[in-house]
């Protein structure tokens, strides 16, 4: 029987991770999300389930590196300039198809930057922050209850294409309060051992684990491997949400919380005769394209809203393949806009549109 | 079973495997070993046994530097 | 000439079991062979091959885990101990070790090293220090003696510029996490017996849950440091052993 509680973003992530079946949390200290790094530092320990925090997140990534060759479900959850530090570790886990999930509750950028929200990280989400031909599956959470949802999935996704898997939160989902209902605990006991894992050569040949090969035509094959994998998980994994599209004649994009924000854009438009509508991807990666051309033939225009200076929107550009106009919006650096901030926006561009 | 060995031990070394790099003849405290005046496939010249007298005690002297294990050490009893 | 009908030969001495039957592909008279021999010798005696686990570092030793006959990982460039402590964290009843060289353990994983054997790690470390990135071509590395000429370094390494040759084993042997520490070499049959010996207790540190065992060996690299094995051999005794005392730092394994 499943409760429902108020719970705090970080917190809810991480226990979901906990109900998922994850006894294993590797984490370092880094706001917004600290407190997912503490509660995980209270949790396991009361349920046999292993919580280290490490000198930096370069190490905490290839502590999950470990603990994924030898078969268990391991998560760890960080910031921005954190996740930088993990790209290293993320390339040598997609190459050697360890699984993983990854938590990034993003922050203001570049550098330091600042702990406010922000959306300044999807290219580093999606298009492969660290080196080599490799994708990351990228969650993206526009709700407390949709972040538990998501990372309760997340260690089957990440086990089902053995590869590392990331939820892309902000600070606002990660330090807002609503009520969530957790789903129930998987039985850690059933949980099937991977035939490929690193637990000793008793009795068989010795496995190897590597994101290592000398001669190119293997690392090809290998390689190729890989990108079938990510063919599958773009025909079976993505993830949108349509809101008030049926009759739209415009269109907004976004993900995250500034979908959510952009949900009451769409509502306080609509009472203005402005007929707009939303389409939010939930999986940053593999990208809703079909979905968003198949609108960009219906509306006057597509207005990609994020909290940076347009990432995503280059995307949308290629899903519309110049079907209708793609026009941007955006605040960096932390700052959130307001609906009625976006709602000005959208009206002058409808104007110009209209004119 | 060599009968013309006089000693205690002998050696044998994997000619293939050796890469002639000498610590074992460096070593041998009874000067045993020596480069061989033939090449191997890797195109190195590798170290032979040669024991006339039966010197060899076995100490493993040889096997203990030997970095690519192209040495195994034998003992003769009865 | 003894009666040939009563006399037997026996194997005295063969390739242990932990290894496999691939030839190393190290240069002819680099002590990694010696090293890795020893390091299957000892899994072989301890009867641990079957729950051993190695994680292999970036270096000439890339490749370990095909010499091994165990399960085997390969690390990014300085994180093997990082990675060993997520092994062992998730599944103590495993041996795991890593296997890591001078520009490994010493440059870009010092973070990596003092944290691990600061909290205590239930791993064992086989730190091979040859003074030179052996892989890359023979580049100074933080372990570089005074005036030691490597590509990096043509004008020998210079102290005012780039510091001085890092002790791994007098940093780590004040932290309590650590209940092995030695360095020792493989320059003669004598010191391959000690550095056997150091070997079997770093890894009895782990297996009697005592803390982080680590041996350096200082090893030759013939071919960075433009000699051959011999000569090389020689100066690791004469000239590397000078700056680099041989010895014991800490021992709970007793």
């Amino acid at each position: 029987m499943s409760e429902k509680l108020m719970v705090k973003g970080t917190e809810a992530i991480g226990e979901s991770a906990i109900r998922a079946g994850c006894r294993h949390y590797f984490g370092y200290p880094i706001t917004p999300q600290s407190e997912l790094t503490e509660y995980m530092a209270r949790r396991l320990p009361k349920i046999g389930g292993v919580f280290l925090q490490a000198e930096s997140e370069v190490a905490v990534v290839n502590m999950l590196y470990g603990v994924s060759c030898v078969g268990k479900r391991v998560m760890t959850s960080t910031s921005s300039p954190g996740f930088s530090l993990m790209q290293e570790g993320i390339s040598y886990m997609a190459c050697a198809e360890l699984p993983a999930v990854f938590v990034n509750v993003m922050r203001g950028g570049p550098g330091l930057g600042d702990i406010q929200p922000a959306q300044g990280d999807y290219f580093q989400a999606t298009k492969g922050g660290g080196h080599g031909d490799y994708r990351m599956i990228v969650l993206a959470p526009s709700t407390l209850q949709e972040a538990v949802d998501l990372t309760y999935i997340s260690f089957d996704i990440a086990e089902k294409y053995r590869n590392p898997v990331l939820i892309l939160a902000d600070g606002m989902i990660g330090q807002m309060m609503e009520p969530v209902e957790f789903p129930e605990f998987v039985d850690v006991e059933k949980l099937k051992e991977p035939d490929w894992i690193l637990n000793g050569a008793d009795g068989r040949d010795p496995r190897r684990i590597t994101s290592f090969d000398i001669d190119p035509h293997n690392l090809e094959k290998i390689i190729l491997h890989l990108m079938e994998k990510y063919r599958k998980a773009e025909e079976n994994e993505k993830r949108w949400e349509d809101f008030m599209v049926d009759d739209a004649e415009y269109l907004f994009v976004a993900y995250g919380t500034m979908a959510r924000i952009l949900k009451t854009v769409v509502k306080l438009a609509r009472k203005e005769g402005i007929k707009v509508g939303l389409i939010r991807p939930i999986t940053l990666w593999p990208f809703p394209y079909e979905r968003i051309e198949e609108m960009a033939e219906r509306v006057g225009f597509i207005l990609a809203v994020e909290m940076s200076t347009g990432q995503m929107v280059e995307d949308v550009r290629l899903a519309v393949k110049g079907k209708t106009e793609v026009l941007f919006y955006g605040r960096p650096g932390g700052v959130i806009p307001s609906p009625f901030e976006v709602l000005e926006v959208l009206k002058k561009y409808v104007k110009k549109v209209r004119v | 079973m060599k009968t013309t060995v006089k000693g205690r031990g002998y050696i044998e070394i994997d000619q293939q495997r050796c890469k002639g790099c000498g610590l074992c003849i460096n070593v041998c405290p009874h000067e045993l070993i020596k480069f061989s005046t033939k090449f191997n496939s890797k195109g190195y010249h590798p170290a032979e046994f040669d024991d006339p007298e039966g010197l060899c005690p076995p100490c493993g002297f040889c096997y203990r530097v030997c970095p690519d294990t192209a040495i195994t050490v034998f003992r003769i009893v009865g | 000439m003894k009666n040939a009908e009563k006399l037997k030969a026996v194997v005295f001495l063969k390739r242990p079991e932990s290894l496999t039957d691939k030839e190393f592909t190290y240069c002819p008279g680099c002590h990694h062979g010696i090293v890795h021999r020893l390091v299957a010798e000892v899994i072989d005696e301890l009867k641990i091959r079957e729950r051993t686990i190695l994680v292999a570092p970036v270096g000439c030793s890339v490749f370990a885990y095909e010499f091994f006959n165990v399960d085997g990982t390969v690390a990014p460039h300085g994180r093997a101990p990082a990675v060993a402590t997520g092994m062992k964290r998730a599944r103590p009843d495993l041996v795991v070790f890593t296997y890591q060289g001078d520009g490994d353990l010493a440059a870009i994983g010092t973070s990596e090293i003092i944290h691990a054997a600061n909290r205590g790690e239930r791993i064992t470390v086989i730190f091979i220090n040859n003074a030179v990135y052996g892989m890359t071509g023979g580049q100074m590395a933080p372990t570089t003696l005074i005036g030691m000429k490597t590509t990096t370094s043509p004008y020998g390494r210079d102290e005012k510029r780039d510091g001085y040759p890092i002790h791994i084993p007098e940093m780590l042997k004040e932290f309590k996490g650590v209940a092995f520490l030695a360095r020792t070499t493989v320059s003669d049959p004598v010191e391959v017996i000690r550095t056997k010996n150091a070997i079997k207790k770093a890894f009895l540190a782990q297996i009697n849950d005592l803390g982080l065992g680590l041996v350096e060996v200082l090893s030759a690299c013939p071919t960075g440091w433009g000699m051959d094995p011999v000569e090389a051999t020689r100066w690791v005794k004469e000239v590397f052993s000078k700056e680099y005392k041989t010895g014991v730092f800490v021992d709970k394994v007793k």
